[in-house]
């Protein structure tokens, strides 16, 4: 137990070394304005596939997970989260394996997370889910229980969680209410202690300091590639981080 | 019969000012929102017009009942239900007119998922039918179809108040109960259920009606007692900590977790009873603050609020609408903080303009309040409901 762990703390403070100088060098103004802190929960069973040197990741989500267009599946947060991950946790294999469907609900998603479990095996879910449930104006109420549940499948598979909520789209604001979703990922995500991936005040932060341009009507991919790009390497920096945070209790234990 | 209590100005004054947080509250992202009462405990605006809007109905239709009989007075708070009802579509037409426009003038890959919004676009012979139904209600929509179903109910709850007052609170209360047990609310469209459920949201506005026909009399002992405001104080600080850790980042952990698991959610749908009792007791600060003698209410300063409280459905209307329009200003033109503000400022001047401009009106028409008979405080009823 003991070599494991301290295999553990080399390879997270390798990791994060060598990403915070990757960060550093490319001085990055999007991860800087993003203002992510640490997360608010260990992720206790990525720590523990850091250790053994391979960690799978499922992403789980909707249309916003994926990215239209021929290069579309390249340039999608959740590969740029396996080169991010990969480049912060050198020597461990990473597998992504990604579940986004248009349209999705998160009760649709919740009755494929099963599937997913013992198919992937994986040590962390992702879970993008809201702006489809928003959409459809499904009750808060159902989508809360719907992550609920999907919490409860996850921790009888010994997976991780990290919920990812909407993105921040100027345009639809008024249009679109996600406040009652935004806050039921919230409430569980305190409540069963798992991680959120604040993307709705991330992308809303880039826009007001002007990191990106989230009004401009465009054709091309590039502003969405270069925020995909972006949540992908924060996202990595969270995983990494809340693996680290397992450390402590781990030492308490023994 | 319980007598009639005289109408007070300040229920145009909060209402009026209800009327201002909520057309703020609807631009998203604006900055000036931060100033409203939603971020500083468990209700908001929407608490405040409900509760009056109840008042006043009991208030107008009281009367009515009283002098006309029972027949006429529900005539008119149908009629009224209907006016709204035409309001509320005539505000559908605006809104769908905005999203026409955004639909076909934006294009991002970056938004493909909530372009999804649009998809009703294409099916236009069921959405039109489904808001005609009250069924379909794009956001920032739902307070207009749950005045109407609250006031299209109201004739026998009212028949019941100016009758046996303490029954019909008592049927209020337990159809919130009942609708609390059974998950009781009304079908929307495409998929789930009202925002505000008509059947939990009802206890306020029967509430407010009953406070109208003699009941704040009977609590008065109550309401000024100084326990009564001691706690009321207490719970209004609890719900102010609770509301800051849901702003401050870094406050996540401060509230114990078996408070987190008991609170939340706190439901807005169906009118959670915290969010009643926090009302409550803001209406019980109010009270010991503003007495209802007291002289500013004459002041020329709140007569802007006073204004669009007593033309609460135009105003109410014209503030859903022109928060449509800041939030296009604010995407299409610029959305830096001192146009927020700007756009805040000009939407509340509007609004204030509008209702002096009805206020004219209705005087020239004949309408004001010296040419109708009845006691002074009649004159600030008029079509206030």
């Amino acid at each position: 137990m003991k070599a494991l762990a301290l295999a553990l703390m080399c390879a997270l403070t390798g990791g994060v070394l060598a990403g915070s100088a990757a960060v550093a060098k490319e001085s990055d103004a999007c991860i800087a304005a993003a203002g992510v802190g640490a997360p608010d929960f260990a992720l206790p069973h990525v720590a523990e596939a850091i250790a053994k040197k391979k960690l799978d990741v499922a992403v789980l989500g909707s249309a916003s997970s994926e990215l239209n267009g021929p290069a579309g599946t390249s340039i999608a947060y959740p590969t740029r989260l396996e080169a991010a991950l990969s480049a912060l946790l050198p020597g461990v294999t990473v597998k992504i394996s990604t579940y986004a469907k248009a349209r999705d609900t998160a009760a649709d998603m919740e009755s494929k997370l099963g599937r997913i479990v013992s198919e992937a095996k994986p040590d962390l879910v992702v879970w993008q889910t809201g702006t489809a449930d928003a959409i459809r104006g499904v009750d808060p109420d159902e989508f809360r229980i719907s992550l609920d549940d999907g919490v409860d499948t996850l921790q009888a598979a010994n997976s991780d969680v990290v919920f990812m909520n909407m993105q921040y789209s100027p345009r639809t604001e008024a249009m679109l209410a996600v406040g009652a979703y935004a806050d039921a990922m919230r409430i569980v995500a305190l409540q069963r202690e798992a991680v959120l991936f604040d993307r709705f005040s991330i992308m809303k932060r880039w826009n007001e300091s002007g990191v990106f341009d989230l009004y401009g009507a465009t054709r091309t991919t590039d502003v969405a590639q270069r925020v995909h790009d972006c949540l992908g390497r924060l996202l990595a920096q969270v995983v990494v981080e809340g693996a680290k945070l397992t450390m402590p209790a781990k030492k308490a234990t023994r | 019969m319980p007598k009639l209590v005289e109408r007070d100005l300040r229920l145009d004054l909060f209402r009026g000012l209800a009327l201002w947080l909520i057309f703020l509250d609807h631009i998203p992202s604006n900055i000036v929102s931060w100033i409203t009462i939603r971020n500083y405990g468990f209700s908001d605006a929407t608490e405040i017009f409900v509760f009056i809007s109840g008042y006043t109905a009991a208030y107008v239709y009281g009367r009515a009942m009283r002098e006309h009989g029972t027949v006429v007075a529900s005539a008119r708070v149908l009629k009224r239900a209907w006016q709204i009802y035409v309001a509320h579509i005539f505000l559908f037409a605006i809104y769908m007119a905005e999203i026409a426009y955004v639909s076909r003038s934006f294009e991002n890959p970056l938004y493909g998922e909530e372009m999804g919004i649009f998809d009703f676009l294409q099916q236009p012979d069921i959405t039109l039918v489904q808001a005609l139904l009250l069924k379909f209600k794009p956001a920032n929509m739902d307070v207009l179809p749950l005045y109407i179903v609250l006031l299209a109910g109201f004739p026998p709850m009212l028949w019941l108040l100016l009758r046996k007052p303490g029954i019909a609170l008592g049927t209020s209360v337990l159809l919130y109960m009942l609708t609390w047990y059974f998950g009781w609310n009304l079908p929307a469209y495409p998929n789930g259920f009202w925002v505000f459920n008509p059947f939990a949201w009802q206890l306020l506005f029967v509430f407010g009606a009953w406070c109208a026909l003699g009941g704040a009399k009977q609590i008065e002992f109550l309401i000024t007692s100084r326990i009564t405001l001691g706690l009321a104080l207490v719970y209004l600080v609890f719900a102010f900590v609770i509301a800051l850790t849901w702003s401050v980042p870094g406050l996540d952990g401060v509230v114990p977790r078996f408070l987190e698991d008991w609170m939340y959610p706190i439901d807005k749908t169906n009118l959670d009873v915290l969010r009643f009792a926090h009302f409550v007791a803001l209406a019980v600060v109010t009270i010991r603050l503003v007495p209802r003698t007291w002289s500013g209410l004459q002041s020329i300063w709140l007569r802007p609020a006073i204004l669009c409280g007593q033309h609460s459905l135009e105003i109410f209307c014209l503030g859903v609408f022109l928060s449509f329009a800041a939030h296009f200003a604010l995407v299409e033109l610029s959305d830096s903080i001192g146009m927020q503000i700007a756009t805040s400022l000009l939407g509340i001047i509007l609004m204030v303009a509008t209702a002096a401009m009805i206020s004219w009106y209705k005087r020239i028409e004949g309408r004001s309040p010296g040419s109708r008979p009845g006691p002074p405080g009649a004159t600030l009823a008029g079509g206030g409901a």
